[in-house]
């Protein structure tokens, strides 16, 4: 549906996006995720046609759209700052993409009807922008850019602007919107819980280049880089060496002492690696695990008490804090545990992830 | 924080006062001298109207001066074709000026909104610089440009597009040349304040909702900049109807507009009850735009 092939643009001696090359299917809802100044937005901004790429192709069902003016795409954008003219009504918003089309008069009115259903302000038609609540006029945006039935909508940090309770509302009102319009929507966002929680797949992007792909299990299991690793979600990384292998586990020489992950296509013996561990696959307990690998021991540093779960800073021998966290199912499970106590931590050969430095 | 009630609103009464007392004395006393004058009746005296309001004579004096009044003068302004003439002449002219300088100060002042930022203020300079120098003086150097001898007829000749020299002085373009140039700046200034506080996001999600950039200035910069053409054009529209320079020193003397009038009745007939009743019909006329442009402030501030 969607493809960036070889994409790159530059601003001055500044390259914004890096020979990024993506394929996005039809009906998908894709995620670019990354710091701010990554590239995404700009590579958002040459799908809607706002920049040109200054090499490489954007493809819409198989055309190439470079040159394409924004005004002849079938693409619409969800702006950051919304964008809403504050000279037209909420109907009148609405109704702006249909009367470039040249639209009967009934047509319209029905269209903007059902667009204001959709997005529950039918009774809001006749206030001017500046008369609604940030919520509402995010909605008034959602309505006005899906008005035309796009065959892709983007949506440039949709949520940005909303409080957290009507953030995590409005996400699951995206993903069922989309799901009932089967359109494409791609969205950008620096927000990896935004990302995750709503995209069947994402982009990460680093620097201007597209980074790792996959959907939001694969990009958190198994990051591709050491930088994919640490953006997304929390990880306790340890560097070294790989000094040998034996079946499907290889060994790595960390500061922490020798640890035993699964291996990995691409590694061979003696290169330098990361193992990415997440804090929820460590085991901790006052008393040492039954089996050896991957064992750990230190003291109690810090405890981290977020409610549904309790992160615990262990600091081993030498010097290394390693996180391990733990749900907190029983009441009172946190008390388990007290800083300063000498605690085990364990993890499994398969919760951790050989990537690249 | 919270400082006596009573400082805040005496505070905020003498803030208020100070422009109320500036517009009473500069505006309202004179005006009420001036409607005073206007239903008296002219005199061979010092100065030359009666009555005068003789407070010496306490009541009866006041009685007197009120039964004197009357409302002669401008009966005569309305009987006259001469001064209906010269009303309608600065209103015409004035209205025809405001839209030459609205079709000449868009794109001026849009193109001046577009430029690179640190190019601007140096475009807004240049757009007030003829201030610099008296506005007489830019009128007489406009003379000896619109003479026949001048320089915009040897302009003209040498391009071949004129083969005499054509007349400019004396005639009504004449006047508009003047006016159009005089007032340029007034209108640049609030249109370019509009185009340049407009969000350049909104012409884009234009463009994304199929919206040609041709049409987007029409359909979206213009009614955004809507304060700013109101502003503008009255800045223009109510100063050109009262003007007295430009049509007198570059005008013909065939027709006159309502600001020379004036001083013909005031300076060469001596008759400051009729000058006096023609300038508060004036000010009746521009009281129109001038309520105009403050309800379209009101509501342009309501919008923020």
């Amino acid at each position: 549906m969607v493809r960036f092939d070889g994409v790159t643009r530059r601003f001055g001696s500044f390259t914004a996006v890096d020979k990024v090359s993506l394929d996005i299917g039809r009906g998908e809802f894709f995620a670019l995720l990354g710091p701010s100044g990554c590239g995404k937005t700009t590579l958002l901004r040459m799908l809607a046609g706002f920049e040109t790429p200054n090499e490489g192709q954007v493809l819409l069902d198989g055309e190439n759209i470079v040159g394409v003016p924004p005004y002849e795409r079938p693409v619409n954008m969800m702006f950051q700052s919304y964008a809403l003219f504050p000279h037209l009504t909420v109907a009148g918003n609405v109704a702006f993409g249909l009367r470039q089309e040249g639209w009967t008069r009934a047509a319209i009115d029905a269209r903007v009807k059902d667009m204001l259903a959709l997005v529950k302000l039918e009774e809001f038609g006749h206030r001017k922008p500046h008369q609604l609540s940030g919520g509402q006029r995010q909605r008034v945006a959602l309505a006005r850019a899906l008005a035309k039935s796009p065959k892709v909508f983007l949506l440039d940090e949709p949520l940005g602007a909303l409080d957290k309770k009507l953030r995590d509302e409005t996400q699951f009102e995206l993903m069922a919107l989309q799901q009932r319009l089967g359109l494409t929507f791609i969205i950008v966002t620096h927000d990896q819980e935004e990302a995750m929680t709503m995209a069947d797949r994402l982009g990460v992007m680093h620097a201007g280049k597209l980074i790792q792909v996959g959907t939001p299990a694969e990009i958190y299991e198994e990051p591709k880089t050491r930088w994919v690793a640490e953006f997304i979600g929390d990880v306790n990384l340890f560097e070294g060496p790989i000094t040998g292998h034996s079946g499907d586990l290889a060994s790595v020489d960390t500061r922490v002492g020798p640890l035993v992950v699964g291996r990995k296509a691409g590694f061979a013996d003696g290169q330098k690696v990361s193992i990415a561990v997440r804090p929820e696959k460590i085991d901790i307990a006052r008393e040492p695990f039954a089996t050896s690998e991957n064992q750990l021991h230190g003291i109690v540093a810090d405890i981290a008490y977020l409610g549904d779960l309790s992160v615990y800073k262990v600091r081993d021998e030498h010097g290394v804090i390693v996180k391990a966290s733990v749900a907190n199912k029983d009441r009172h499970a946190s008390e388990l545990l007290h800083r300063g106590d000498k605690a085990f931590l364990r993890f499994a050969p398969e919760a951790g992830v050989m990537v690249q430095d | 924080m919270a400082k006596p009630a009573s400082y805040d609103r005496w505070y905020r009464r003498v803030v208020i006062a100070v422009p109320y007392a500036w517009l009473i004395v500069f505006l309202l006393v004179p005006f009420l001298i001036v409607l005073r004058i206007s239903v008296s009746q002219s005199a061979l005296a010092q100065p030359p109207y009666v009555p005068v309001l003789d407070l010496s004579a306490g009541w009866q004096g006041l009685k007197d001066f009120v039964a004197a009044l009357s409302f002669e003068n401008f009966k005569f302004l309305f009987g006259d074709w001469l001064y209906v003439a010269s009303y309608l002449r600065s209103l015409t002219f004035a209205f025809v000026s405001t839209l030459i300088l609205l079709a000449i100060g868009i794109p001026i002042a849009y193109g001046m909104a577009r430029c690179p930022q640190r190019l601007q203020p140096v475009l807004v300079i240049a757009v007030i610089l003829p201030f610099w120098t008296a506005f007489l003086i830019r009128i007489y150097a406009w003379i000896n440009i619109l003479q026949r001898d001048g320089l915009l007829n040897d302009v003209l000749l040498a391009l071949g597009i004129i083969d005499t020299p054509a007349t400019w002085l004396a005639t009504d373009t004449a006047i508009f040349i003047g006016m159009v140039y005089s007032y340029l700046p007034f209108m640049v200034l609030p249109l370019y304040a509009s185009f340049e506080r407009m969000d350049d996001t909104l012409l884009e999600a234009a463009a994304d909702l199929g919206c040609p950039r041709w049409k987007a200035f029409w359909l979206v910069t213009l009614p955004l900049a809507l304060p700013g053409v109101v502003a503008g054009s009255l800045l223009c529209f109510i100063p050109i109807t009262g003007e007295f320079v430009v049509p007198d020193l570059l005008g013909g003397s065939d027709a006159m507009f309502i600001g020379q009038t004036l001083w013909n009745e005031f300076f060469s007939n001596r008759d400051w009850p009729v000058a006096s009743a023609l300038a508060t019909v004036l000010l009746a006329i521009l009281l129109v735009p001038i309520v105009f442009y403050q309800t379209a402030q009101s509501r342009a501030l309501e919008r923020r």
